[in-house]
């Protein structure tokens, strides 16, 4: 935990210290020998203070200074067959790009990751880089630790926030208009992906947003403290300027169908990127009392509707006292630390295993322990009570014990018979998950989907129609937004293909 | 952007308010709603009913009841002006088709939002029977537009000012009474109306439908805010309905949780009057 807490400032100076002789020897010709490059250490990421972050919602983690940045790229040994580059779901250059940070040239880093990742000022900041680039990055695996790799998205982040900040954003080029004409249904991740790279090819994209604001799961989901909206919109504003058109409040399977598109609005391919995003609940008795929340609700009201201003924004949100968030993955951090935010006095989260099996990033589990979240593993509510209002009281837990590892040598966790206990509480935040939305696909003729709703696909992303293509959390089921990206990809370029 | 091509004030607190929005004229069935924000940046979404559309004209009518904030808001603009963000059509369109003898209750504002059920119900060929319900004589909408589609109508008013003095089930009953007994029938209003045509409609075994009216966000299935317990089963109204069938519909929890936010909607009701200038006067029910 970080006891130290060095501002930003302090952080960047520490590193010009150890910058300066790195930079004066390459400056005379030398080289850096790997030995000296495994010496340097890692750079922390500067973050607010916790006390003062938790009554806030700014963003947390505030981002390196340049001399962090140019230091913490020269710990990059630039390996040539690149190891982390095939840990990428988009195969971002990222040796080439933090050669450039190497050499100073910002700008140059950021063009290179865009060869291939339109939102690295997002993926800088909510990737889990732990379980992809990094975990294959081989200063990590050379220092014995996954903690030791090079921080790849710290500085993917600072490039893409360098740019910005110094208005260097320029956008990519378009090839001359084709007259083809590609639908993109809704503007997640996904989405956004594809229209960039269909967009990149001369063809006229149209992305159509149920919500009113664009960006899916950056908006509505990822909390204000860990991705700021203003920059999911500047991420955004970079596709419009390369010709892409947006249409928010349309909501396809309603407002027109998949088959109206084509056969009546004239689009030739259309890529559907919906998200997963039907909220799964508890199943147990009191799930409908006041005070129960999905966490896309809360978070949707806090988030997307801004409750957290509650003298601007016109949406209420609960006010509670005692919190409990049920479940272990990032979207559980997300609700808990935001509630607290909200002006909860305590926030608890309830999971059935330990924090080892905890699908959040560690990161994220770290953050919310700082702010004063209470863990509370190896419990489960059995069910939720109420008072004569319908309000929530506080819910019946049972006690769980690990048992032996099942077939995915996880191990599962087994209720303790008879060690129910009521805990007090007047909210309850369920983020179990979410489950693909049956809307689109329901009012899709000929659509397959498989048991659990999720679209089909071939490897090309492409559906069980002609001409229609789908990939991120409605064919994954809810994974990441680099995964999401990553099928977004695949599609454009089988969309591109098609179009040629 | 959707602009407002005329405003008309119906009663004491109801508006009708017909606006630009094309593609919603043009695919919109009877049964469905909109999700209305009036300022994109610090609005709330709120859920409201198509009562009326003209595709040809590319618009689409709403009647709304000012009972808070947003609606308010929404009452104060004038033609000319636009709604930020519309978005819809939303839910089930309402199952039609030739039942016989179709009894459709309205409660309120929910005259609105059964007018074209009527309206279809009618044209599907059924004998169309309509009660309207009302509080007093100026809170009574639509009575010449289901005029034209009831084969009988019937108005009550809680104070006796207009029609009969009587609470809707009373009509209600004696339909059910007669021989043969109506083979559907449908009520939108007040939860608590809707929960006692239900029960009027059990004792003589009469299905009923009814369409709910809860707390929503997005409306499109993606939080589950506006959740009912129906057939002791979790059932989201924005997707699965909003018309379920009455007979296994918990009204009493969805009573609960539509008052979830009720002081803060009584705050930002006082706040809104004094900020527009408007004579606060009793708000009934929530929305």
């Amino acid at each position: 935990m970080g006891s130290e807490m060095k501002t930003k400032e302090e952080l960047n100076s520490d590193a010009e210290r150890l910058l300066e002789p790195i930079l004066a020897k390459k400056a005379a010709g030398g080289t850096i020998s790997p030995k000296e490059r495994l010496a340097i250490p890692v750079q922390e990421m500067p973050t607010q203070d916790p006390a003062a972050r938790g009554k806030n919602v700014s963003e947390v983690a505030l981002g390196y200074g340049e001399c962090q940045a140019r230091l913490e790229a020269e710990r990059c040994l630039g390996c040539k067959n690149a190891p982390c580059v095939r840990g990428c779901p988009v195969q971002v250059p990222i040796p080439r790009f933090i050669e450039e940070i190497q050499k100073g040239d910002f700008k140059a880093a950021a063009d290179t990751i865009k060869e291939t990742n339109l939102l690295p000022a997002v993926c800088g900041r909510v990737c889990p880089q732990e379980k992809q680039c990094q975990l294959e990055c081989t200063v990590g695996k050379s220092l014995k630790s996954i903690d030791n790799a090079v921080a790849i998205g710290r500085l993917e982040r600072f490039v893409a926030d360098w740019e910005r900040e110094n208005n260097k954003v320029t956008v990519p080029e378009v090839k001359p208009g084709t007259g083809k004409k590609v639908a993109v249904v809704g503007s997640g991740p996904a989405g956004l992906t594809v229209a960039a790279d269909v967009a990149r090819e001369g063809h006229r994209v149209t992305i159509f947003e149920a919500f009113h604001k664009t960006g899916g799961v950056m908006v509505y989901g990822i909390p204000e403290f860990r991705l700021p909206k203003s920059i999911v919109q500047a991420e955004v504003d970079i596709l419009k300027k390369m010709g892409v058109s947006i249409e928010t409040n349309f909501l396809v399977g309603r407002t027109r169908t998949v088959k109206e598109l084509m056969e009546e609005d004239g689009f030739d391919a259309v890529f559907i990127g919906v998200g997963a995003g039907l909220p799964k609940f508890l199943g147990c008795p009191g799930e409908n009392l006041v005070g129960v929340f999905s966490a896309n609700e809360y978070l949707t009201r806090a988030n997307l509707m801004k409750a957290y201003d509650a003298e601007k924004s016109a949406t209420p949100i609960y006010q509670s006292r005692i919190v409990a968030v049920i479940g272990g993955g990032n979207v559980a951090m997300d609700a808990a630390r935001m509630a607290l935010r909200l002006g909860a006095a305590e926030v608890h989260v309830i999971y059935r295993r330990t924090r080892d099996e905890m699908p959040a990033r560690a990161e994220e589990v770290e953050h919310a322990m700082e702010e004063g979240i209470v863990f509370d593993f190896l419990r489960n509510p059995e069910k939720i009570l109420g008072d004569d209002q319908g309000r929530v009281t506080g819910m019946e837990v049972k006690k769980y014990e690990l048992g032996e590892p099942d077939a995915s040598g996880r191990r599962s966790p087994v209720p303790i018979a008879g060690s129910e206990y009521i805990f007090d509480c007047d909210t309850v935040i369920v983020a179990l998950g979410n489950e693909s939305n049956p809307l689109l696909t329901k009012t899709t003729d000929n659509l397959d989907v498989d048991r659990r709703g999720r679209i089909i696909v071939n490897e090309d992303q492409k559906t069980s129609l002609d001409r229609v293509y789908a990939g991120g959390d409605i064919v994954l089921g809810a994974a990441t937004v680099i995964l999401a990206m990553g099928e977004g990809r695949k599609a454009a370029a089988a969309i591109n293909t098609l179009l040629k | 952007m959707n602009r407002i091509i005329s405003k008309k004030q119906l009663s004491a607190d109801v508006y009708e308010m017909t606006i630009e929005a094309p593609l919603i004229a043009k695919s919109r069935k009877a049964g469905q709603f909109l999700i209305v924000q009036i300022d994109t940046d610090w609005g709330e979404r709120i859920p409201l009913t198509i009562a009326d559309a003209d595709p040809a004209a590319g618009t689409i009518t709403m009647v709304f009841q000012t009972v808070g904030a947003s609606t308010h808001k929404l009452a104060v603009l004038s033609p000319g002006d636009s709604v930020e963000n519309v978005l819809g059509p939303l839910g089930n369109p309402t199952h039609i088709e030739k039942f016989g003898t179709v009894v459709c209750v309205g409660g309120g504002i929910g005259v609105a939002p059964l007018f074209p059920i009527v309206q279809a119900m009618k044209e599907a060929g059924n004998t169309v029977k309509v009660i309207i319900g009302a509080r007093t004589k100026e809170l009574v909408i639509f009575e010449d537009r289901m005029r034209k589609y009831a084969d009988e109508l019937v108005i009550v008013t809680d104070d006796g000012s207009y029609g009969r003095k009587a609470l809707v089930t009373e009509p209600l009953r004696e339909f059910c009474e007669a021989d043969p007994k109506p083979d559907m029938s449908i009520a939108i209003g007040p939860p608590i109306m809707m929960k006692f045509c239900e029960k009027t409609t059990a004792e003589f075994d009469v299905p009923i439908m009814v369409s709910l009216n809860t707390i929503m966000i997005d409306g499109t299935g993606m939080c589950g805010g506006c959740r009912v317990t129906v057939g002791g089963e979790t059932k989201f109204v924005c997707v699965d309905g909003p018309e379920f069938d009455g007979h296994k519909v918990d009204f009493e929890n969805m009573m609960i949780r539509m008052r979830s936010y009720k002081d803060r909607e009584d705050r930002d009701h006082h706040t809104c009057h004094i900020g527009l200038g408007i004579e606060p006067h009793a708000a009934p029910g929530g929305k």
